[in-house]
């Protein structure tokens, strides 16, 4: 069964449709890109995803049911901002997320966050841009989920910063769960992917895996990108 | 390992390419276990399913082998690997000699510019 499932989904805000009979799926143990222009419709897919929207036609299933509350369950979101209470010590944010989520790993946090020299007692608004970032994927990447839905997330930090959170989305890998990235930062992700989906204007304008555009193409995924969607 | 990607090939051949290179050079020494597929990933930076490709290929391969428990080994037949590293070094000499002739030189031309710079090689080492 696919972890996410879009058949004819449709989204429209007045009259501007930002999905547009969108059809997909992605297998468990896949790392997918979700690569469009600014405005192609990659948040709109995601928070249809995750359940912050609803669909105004088409169906859309994460493992064969529709969004909604068991689906929060296997759902982990990063949300394009970061969203995590600046109030919060590390500790503290641990606890939330171990009192919110039963599929948290609370070891694999700490180790994470230990790793990145983040002392327990140190609150989150004392944190630079960066290590927030970081501590919120930490906290996404920690769950056992089935489905995690990256909105942008190497969008805004250093490339030191990016290396870590792509290195830390490899090290998470889980066969039995698909990982949803989003960005415009290609040729950054391009070698984490499995695969890709080019969106534009609301449609889906390809899904093929990365190695097979380089194969058949004889160029990267970032060079394709280029061209389909050259301005 | 350094790991260093072009962008006009697939990723798993250049996996292929480079574990080679690791296995001819020592740094995956023979009959010694490779690291996880998750970890070999991790420090390549790609996609683990891709490590995975590129492994097992080279298993078919037989540079490297599976034991079912305990995880991938690197061959211990040395035949095979000087085979490897005679294919590399045979690849680096195409991609060397189709520079040469693009740029006009003739075969005896090609000869004499590398006994040259060997000679030049020596000169350095019998003047340190």
């Amino acid at each position: 069964m696919p972890v996410l499932e879009c058949r004819g989904l449709t989204k429209r805000f007045g009259r501007t449709a930002a999905l547009d009979e969108v059809s997909l799926a992605i297998e468990p143990g896949r790392i997918v890109g979700l690569l469009g222009p600014n405005g192609s419709g990659k948040t709109t897919l995601i928070k249809l995803a995750n359940g912050l929207l609803t669909p105004d036609g088409g169906y859309i299933a994460v493992c064969g049911a529709a969004p909604g509350r068991e689906s929060h369950g296997l759902v982990s979101y990063l949300p394009e901002r970061t969203a995590i209470p600046t109030w919060m010590t590390a500790r503290q944010l641990l606890d939330f997320y171990g009192d919110f989520y039963q599929d948290f790993r609370r070891d694999a946090a700490e180790e994470m966050l230990d790793h990145l020299n983040i002392r327990p007692a140190q609150a989150i608004k004392q944190m630079s841009k960066g290590t927030r970032e970081k501590v919120q994927l930490i906290m996404v990447m920690s769950r056992a989920a089935k489905l995690y839905l990256l909105d942008e997330p190497i969008g805004g930090v250093d490339p030191a910063t990016r290396d870590y959170i792509l290195s830390t989305i490899i090290g998470n890998y889980n066969p039995e769960a698909a990982v949803v990235i989003s960005t415009h930062l290609i040729a950054d992700v391009e070698k984490v992917l499995d695969e890709v989906i080019f969106i534009s204007q609301g449609r889906v304008a390809l899904q093929s895996t990365v190695d097979d555009i380089r194969e058949e193409k004889g160029m990267s995924v970032d060079a394709l990108f280029r061209e389909v969607f050259k301005c | 390992m350094q790991w260093q990607f072009s962008n006009d090939a697939p990723i798993y051949t250049q996996l292929i390419q480079q574990v080679k290179v690791g296995i001819v050079t020592g740094a995956f020494p023979p009959g010694e276990r490779l690291p996880s597929v998750r970890d070999m990933a991790t420090e390549a930076g790609v996609n683990p399913n891709t490590m995975q490709r590129a492994l097992a290929e080279l298993e078919r391969d037989g540079l490297v082998y599976s034991q079912r428990t305990t995880g991938r080994f690197v061959t211990e037949d040395n035949t095979m690997i000087n085979q490897a590293k005679r294919s590399l070094a045979q690849r680096h000499v195409k991609t060397f000699l189709e520079a040469m002739l693009r740029l006009g030189f003739q075969r005896e031309e090609i000869i004499d510019l590398i006994t040259q710079e060997f000679g030049k090689e020596d000169g350095t080492h019998a003047g340190a």
